[in-house]
């Protein structure tokens, strides 16, 4: 098994750089406790007087001096815990409404395709902006702000696969056999859908490392002692002319990111039709 | 024909009520909420009594958007107005006309003439980048899908999938600091103003820049993968077999077909732009309805919120309209179930 997926990994180069990409950060955010030379949040104007890169301060630090790589790394790890757990939930809805929706059709199915209707019909930015304003930004909020949002679109390939997957021979055999509809979706369906599924969710994650960087950037992400990636942007990007690297390195870091997530979402895609 | 049409308008105007009722209820939900976002953290509970009962915020939530609707349609007027709440609002065109949406609580104005004086500039924002966006993202994707896994198609590909990975903010920066920082050529503020060291042209520039940056190479990829579908289809074989022109196959027998999906994900690119626009528009200062949004928002102006969304659900559902009836009058094939 973990052979067969390092075999294919290898045979698709931008899937392996995606995942290295992927995986490095995780290290990063795992680990950031160690590896992190300063306090993310510890400020020191003595260090600000002169904030460009230096031996003590590989990346430099910003205005208030605190150390940018410290910031960086654990802006990793605020990442990997808001982006993974967004994700999972918006899955986990749109899955449990989608299989459902294509196996039984009807009016559940009605119901479902005309309320992801009316949520696609907003631009995504809005749904947040309006939401996060709404309940306040907190890290429950903006797991449910993108659930709301991704939930429909995931709801919808969910359905498609199932309502093709439904007349194959395999699911006729359950249903004689006198499987639950519950056995039958989960069990026999779910796991022959889970190829175009897993590369939505690389897609998707990539967009929401994309999503919590600009409410970040917007003002609406957590909190501000928390360091996170885009709030590091917004809060040094004025400062471009005189210290250019407190708002480059943290940019860097997002692209990385983003790109890995995209590289392995197309790897995958490109495996899986062939 | 017309039977599928009407169905498309009515499914189209469902859509946007539904859409509606969710704003409202979002906005709107609970009354407390709205007494205090008109009145401010300091008001005295009587004021609040008076609003409340004015307002009516003790009805069901259905009713008070069934109110709503009545009042944005012109026919309940808007209780906002009454001198007697002491807000000192107050509406030139009265407090009963289409499309009242009441008043901005952050700049004290009807929120019909606050939106009106910025629609324009991200009207023109928008429109500018579609316009440099189409050429350039066909002429690309083209490019790529009609010579699959050459160099061109290879470096165009890749550059793609990287553009499309990064998030406005970063292109922005990205774009400031070569274009302000190391070059000295643009403006690093984009706030519209005649008569300063910028003119209005260069101040587009780096607005428009991050929006196509942004959409153009996703254009590019579902243009490219269109196409390059195209090129493996039989017919195009035949004809190659038959001995007609490369370039003739190409601009007869490909391009017609392999337009059709990207015709469709460019209206719905139209919905992403939206999104491009509110952060495009904060950095830049640039003043349209995008930064307007944010700011309303943040500020808790919810009438303004209202308006505002709700202009962006009418783009965005009545891009999906257009793109559905393009797509029938692009492919005879598709039946009007």
């Amino acid at each position: 098994m973990m052979r067969t997926i390092l075999r294919r990994f290898s045979r698709s180069p931008s899937a392996l750089i995606g995942v290295t990409l992927i995986v490095a950060w995780g290290l990063v955010a795992l680990l950031a406790p160690l590896i992190a030379p300063y306090d993310p949040s510890a400020i020191d104007f003595a260090a600000a007087a002169d904030p460009h890169p230096s031996l003590a301060h590989w990346l430099g630090t910003d205005s208030s001096g605190r150390d940018v790589l410290s910031r960086l790394i654990w802006g990793a790890r605020t990442t990997y815990i808001v982006v993974p757990l967004a994700v999972m939930s918006a899955f986990a809805a749109g899955i449990l409404l989608g299989v459902p929706a294509g196996y039984f059709g009807g009016w559940f199915d009605a119901l479902v395709s005309r309320l992801s209707d009316v949520i696609l019909a907003f631009p995504a930015l809005i749904i947040y902006i309006i939401l996060i304003t709404a309940l306040g930004p907190s890290l429950l909020n903006i797991i449910i702000a993108v659930t709301l949002a991704y939930a429909p679109g995931v709801s919808r390939i969910a359905r498609g696969i199932t309502l093709a997957l439904r007349e194959q021979d395999y699911v006729a055999a359950a249903q004689a056999r006198g499987e639950s509809s519950l056995y039958i979706m989960f069990a026999e369906i779910l796991p022959n859908a889970r190829g175009p599924l897993i590369v939505d969710l690389c897609l998707r994650a990539g967009y929401t490392v994309i999503l919590t960087g600009t409410l970040g950037f917007l003002g609406l992400g957590l909190p501000p002692p928390t360091p996170d990636w885009g709030g590091m942007v917004v809060e040094s990007a004025h400062l471009l002319p005189i210290a250019w690297h407190m708002a480059v390195f943290p940019c860097v870091a997002i692209a990385s990111l983003v790109i890995g997530c995209n590289l392995l979402a197309d790897g995958l895609r490109k495996e899986g039709l062939k | 024909m017309i039977r599928f049409l009407l169905r498309r308008i009515g499914q189209f105007i469902i859509t946007f009520l539904a859409a509606s009722f969710l704003l409202f209820a979002v906005t709107e939900f609970s009354p407390g909420t709205v007494a205090s976002k008109i009145l401010g953290p300091y008001a005295v509970s009587s004021q609040v009594d008076l609003l409340t009962e004015k307002l009516h915020l003790g009805d069901p939530l259905l009713l008070r958007y069934l109110r709503w609707l009545g009042i944005v349609a012109g026919v309940v007027e808007n209780p906002l107005g009454d001198p007697a709440i002491g807000l000192g609002l107050s509406d030139p065109r009265g407090n009963r006309y289409v499309g009242n949406f009441g008043y901005s609580l952050m700049l004290k104005e009807p929120v019909v003439d606050v939106v009106g004086e910025r629609i324009g500039y991200t009207a023109l924002l928008t429109l500018l980048a579609i316009l440099v966006i189409i050429p350039v993202s066909l002429a690309a994707g083209v490019a790529a899908g009609v010579n699959p896994g050459r160099p061109i198609d290879r470096v165009l590909s890749m550059g793609a999938v990287i553009l499309t990975s990064l998030p406005e903010f970063v292109v922005a920066v990205a774009l400031l600091l070569v274009g302000v920082v190391w070059l000295g050529l643009l403006p690093g503020t984009s706030p519209m103003t005649q008569g300063g060291r910028w003119p209005l042209s260069l101040q587009l520039v780096l607005p428009v820049g991050v929006l196509v940056i942004a959409s153009a190479s996703y254009v590019l990829r579902i243009v490219r993968a269109s196409v390059a579908d195209t090129m493996r289809k039989p017919y195009v074989r035949t004809a190659l077999l038959k001995g007609l022109k490369r370039r003739d196959i190409i601009l007869h027998h490909v391009l017609r077909n392999a337009m059709i999906p990207p015709i469709t994900v460019i209206l719905l690119q139209i919905n992403w732009l939206l999104t491009g626009v509110v952060v495009v528009e904060s950095i830049f200062a640039y003043p349209g309805v995008g930064s307007l949004l944010l700011q309303a928002a943040l500020f808790g102006d919810i009438y303004l919120v209202q308006a505002l969304t709700l202009l962006a659900l009418l783009v965005a559902v009545g891009t999906q309209l257009i793109g559905d009836l393009c797509y029938l009058a692009l492919d005879p094939k598709i039946k009007l179930g």
